[in-house]
């Protein structure tokens, strides 16, 4: 069943693909319908899902037996919401994408090539899987970046592209090193998170834990590994945006949940500090920057550098264990998991609002409009409310997330998180000023645009949901976090062995 | 004795495709000559089958031990025809009716023999008659235009093949002294107390014929002036089967003559090193495709090299032969899709090529990102057990080294890659090849084959 999930929309885009003659708003169509179908097959797989912690749809296919790979999926707590949030983003895109013209089999493609590695390498189980998606993903969004992008969008794919790979080749050493030093060589997820085969190794503990951070640190990203991330977003079309921080940033953070923390408890809870420094230097660099950029998309671009410290300081603080009960360390890693879900949805949801201001006057630059309101009043107040709910309003998954990571780790590093709690204050004033400047006052648009239109049916549809959605998590989050908690249960456990 | 021919059948189908295909040809009008290369194909595959039927027995060595039946030999006597078989394929427009038809194939045969002699011999003397029938046939065929270019290629060849030819033979003539005799086997416990200066130095001249064959710094002078000199299928050729035979043919040699020589693992480990990084570097800024796919070949030998390096590794010998058959599939499918549009030859020709034929452009973006490394590709699974065995046998910095240079090879491919699906048009359609077409495809989807499938062969060897 997961496995299906898994390669249904590869396996559509390839027979779109192949199948000749159709017309773009045909294929248009089918892309609304197989990621709609996708995200049928996830509520279904969620509402089967157990009360009890450990993985479930569990699949294991021996691959390359010789070397300990086997095609193994499934998921827990951790991987299902990531999972979920992944097939509502890939429908909101495609019902935005409705609009493309360029290219339109390709496209269609490319994005449900990149939904299988996504929920591909959400639900993995083993290391070489989990690169396997890792690299795909990479390579995908390197299309969508240098076919459908902007501007100067051929040098930020390549930047992209170059600089992620080196993340994934770090990761692949990484995973060498952990299959060396287990007995009997494996890659298996599973086995390696019960037999922990570098903990009694401090040095190659280090050094697998070094290999493994810097290709996900440069995947998340966190400072100082985010360089390419500003680039690639604002080149990148609208979707792809939208996708790259809602989902393919996510792949960094999941891998520290799923791989690094329980992997590799001892190194974890040894270096646990450095994730805290750069937790908190992320959020406050992300949110510094932001507030200082002028282009619309490069700030929300700067925020998500923000969003992703605040999961790693959440990371971070999990992993100390002296003078920090278990209790605030699970309400840390459940507010970090939460912060991935509804970075996703809010982000995502910006990101597709971003596109708008290019779709209509072909430039993001604040300083060019003024007093939008006026004439596009759906499209002002869905930005507000993404905004909103980005700064972390309680009310919206933001603030769910970020409460619980603030409570989690006020008692083990209050200082740290004294300095993160400043990180909202600067969103919030940055996404006020950008509000004021862009949406109210006199109008003032670019000299060659004659009106800027409010939201299209499509844009509407396509945001609206995944804000309705976040404001649905702020206000009734149990349905998430019962079945978070049963996964960051299970790993705060396991970092503490 | 009989039993000892009957196990090189395979040797002697493709020994029988190029005379009987010699003699055939003799009789044939030109315009009759293709079937020659029928009977070449049909040589090819009877070689495959046997080989493989020959695949389940025990290791043994013929001959009074100069030649070894084992896993690298039974490996290398189906990846090496195979590919030889696609190579006949993309050659089919360009020696159409040519008047040297019958010869091509003849010279194609015997060079893969040589290749397949290469990979078993485990004796000094066989080595070097191996190595002799795997080069002249191939200053043969680089020069098989008679155009400048191409005879400019053969004479590179003929000079580097010469004199690294002749320093291996002093080279083995110094082993012969050292080792009292030319055997590996013998060579093995009489090296244990020759002096290791000696031997090393030896061994580098021994092997400075096989890096030439493999077309590894510093012999790979001749590799891009000969891909981009000789015609595709030549270039083709060039620098994927002999690499086979020469790589396989390092192996064997380091693993058994000297298994517990440090100098040799870190001769080999040095050369890897400058393989990847030089071919990488030179790789960089080159439009011209064929100069891209010849550099990229030469840092690929420093990958593959990785596994001779790392030979006490369990993995080593699998990690070599799985990755040698992924880049053969790989990398010929790469030089199809540039037989396939024939003067197509700069980085600019393919831009737009995605428009105007989606298959083609698709296979060249696999078999590229295939080379890069990419999962699911066959290569992918080749890189993986080379870093494996590599970190097993202590070669951290190596493998660090070959990712940093796995990273770096994105850039050129994808310099490759990113015109491919652009909207406008420079390249001319010209008549394509459709021979060169279904190669490619066929390359690339094997390519995935190989990797998806990679349980299955990986069990196979052991």
């Amino acid at each position: 069943m997961l496995t299906v999930v898994v390669f249904l929309p590869v396996v559509a885009g390839v027979l779109l693909l192949a199948t000749p003659r159709l017309p773009d708003a045909v294929l248009r169509w089918c892309l609304v319908a197989v990621t709609a179908v996708e995200l049928v097959l996830v509520m279904v797989l969620w509402a089967d899902f157990p009360g009890a912690a450990g993985y479930r749809f569990e699949a294991r296919v021996p691959w390359m037996p010789s070397i300990g790979v086997s095609y193994h999926v499934g998921l827990d707590g951790l991987a299902l919401p990531l999972v979920a949030m992944t097939a509502v983003l890939f429908l909101a895109c495609a019902v935005y994408s409705l609009r493309e013209t360029r290219r339109v089999r390709a496209y269609v493609a490319l994005l449900l090539f990149l939904e299988t590695t996504a929920v591909g390498l959400f639900a993995a189980l083993d290391l070489i899987l989990f690169f396997l998606f890792f690299d795909l993903s990479i390579v995908g969004m390197y299309f969508v970046i240098a076919g459908w992008g902007h501007r100067d969008h051929r040098r930020a794919a390549l930047q992209f592209f170059l600089y992620t790979f080196i993340g994934s080749l770090a990761l692949l050493l990484g995973f060498i090193g952990l299959y060396l030093a287990a007995d009997p060589h494996t890659f298996d997820i599973a086995d390696l998170t019960a037999s922990r085969p570098l903990d009694g190794a401090p040095l190659a503990g280090a050094l697998v834990l070094l290999a493994v951070t810097v290709g996900l640190a440069i995947k998340t990203p966190l400072v100082p590994f985010h360089t390419w991330l500003p680039p690639a977003h604002t080149e990148a079309p609208a979707a792809g945006s939208a996708l790259l921080a809602g989902v393919l940033l996510k792949m960094g953070t999941y891998g520290f949940v799923r791989i690094a923390m329980p992997v590799l408890p001892a190194a974890w809870r040894q270096y646990t500090v450095v994730f805290v420094v750069v937790g908190v230097v992320s959020v406050l660099y992300g949110a510094l920057v932001a507030l200082a950029q002028t282009d619309f998309k490069r700030m929300i671009a700067y925020t998500s550098v923000n969003h992703m410290g605040y999961i790693a300081l959440a990371i971070g603080t999990a992993g100390i264990i002296a003078g920090n009960d278990a209790q605030a360390r699970q309400l840390a890693v459940t507010g970090a998991v939460t912060q991935m879900v509804s970075h996703g949805l809010i982000t995502g949801a910006l990101f597709l609002l971003a596109g708008v201001f290019y779709d209509r006057a072909r430039t993001y630059d604040m300083s060019s409009y003024s007093g939008l309101a006026g004439t596009a009043p759906r499209f002002a107040g869905l930005t507000a409310v993404g905004a909103f709910a980005s700064l972390g309003l309680p009310g919206f998954s933001g603030f769910i997330a970020e409460f619980q990571i603030f409570t989690g780790s006020l008692g083990a590093q209050p200082v740290a998180t004294a300095l993160a709690v400043l990180g909202i204050l600067v969103t919030a004033a940055l996404f006020l000023l950008a509000l004021q400047r862009v949406f109210l006052g006199q109008q003032r648009l670019p000299a060659y645009v004659p009106t800027f239109g409010d939201l299209r049916v499509a844009e509407f549809v396509a945001v609206a949901p995944l804000l309705s959605l976040a404001l649905l998590i702020g206000v009734l989050p149990r349905f998430l976090l019962d079945t978070i908690e049963r996964g960051a249960g299970a790993v705060v456990e396991l970092v503490a062995r | 004795m009989i039993r000892n021919v009957l196990a090189l059948l395979p040797e002697l189908w493709l020994l029988a495709g190029a005379i009987g295909g010699l003699l055939l040809g003799l009789w044939l009008p030109r315009n009759r000559q293709w079937v020659v290369h029928v009977v070449a194909a049909v040589a090819l595959l009877l070689a495959i089958g046997y080989a493989i039927a020959a695949a389940t027995g025990p290791d043994r060595a013929v001959f009074t031990g100069t030649y070894t039946l084992d896993a690298t030999l039974h490996t290398v006597r189906v990846v090496a025809p195979t590919a030889t078989l696609l190579v006949l394929a993309i050659a089919r427009p360009s020696v159409h009716n040519h008047h040297r038809e019958t010869e091509f194939a003849t010279l194609l045969l015997l060079t893969t023999l040589g290749a397949v002699l290469l990979a078993g011999s485990s004796d000094l003397l066989v080595l070097i008659a191996a190595y002799l029938l795997a080069s002249v046939p191939l200053y043969a065929l680089a020069g098989f235009g008679k155009d400048a270019t191409g005879t400019e290629a053969a004479l590179k060849l003929v000079l580097f093949g010469a004199f690294l030819g002749i320093t291996m033979l002093a080279g083995a003539t110094v082993l012969y002294g050292l080792g009292g005799g030319t055997s590996y086997e013998v060579l093995r416990s009489g090296l244990a107390d020759a002096p290791p200066a000696a031997v090393a130095a030896a061994v580098v001249a021994v092997l400075a014929g096989l890096i030439f064959k493999a077309g590894a710094v510093p012999g790979h002078f001749w590799v891009p002036d000969a891909t981009e000199g000789t015609g595709i299928a030549v270039a083709a050729f060039l620098t994927t089967v002999p690499k086979i035979g020469g790589l396989a043919a390092i192996f064997r040699l380091v693993t058994v003559t000297l298994p517990t020589h440090a100098d040799a693992a870190l001769i080999l480990a040095i050369l890897a090193a400058a393989s990847m990084t030089l071919g990488n570097l030179a790789a960089f800024w080159q439009d011209n495709v064929r100069r891209l796919l010849a550099y990229s070949a030469v840092s690929q030998v420093g990958y593959l090299l990785l596994a001779p390096a790392a030979a006490g590794a369990t993995l080593a010998r699998p990690a070599l032969l799985y990755y040698l058959a992924g880049y053969a599939v790989t990398n010929l499918g790469a030089f199809a899709v540039v037989a396939a549009r024939p003067g197509a030859e700069r980085l600019t020709d393919y831009t737009g090529l995605f428009r105007r034929s989606p298959a083609l452009a698709l296979s060249l973006v696999v078999c590229l990102l295939g080379l890069v490394g990419t999962p699911p590709t066959a290569v992918f699974v080749g890189k993986l057990t080379v870093f494996v065995a590599g970190l097993d046998a202590g070669l951290a910095w190596l493998v660090v080294l070959a990712a940093i240079n796995t990273v770096a090879s994105v850039f050129y491919y994808l310099r490759w890659i990113s015109p491919l699906f652009q909207n406008t048009e420079h390249g001319q359609a010209g008549a394509g090849n459709r021979w060169g077409g279904y190669v490619a495809y066929a390359a690339a989807g094997l390519s995935l084959l190989v990797g998806v499938g990679g349980g299955v062969l990986l069990a196979l060897l052991p």
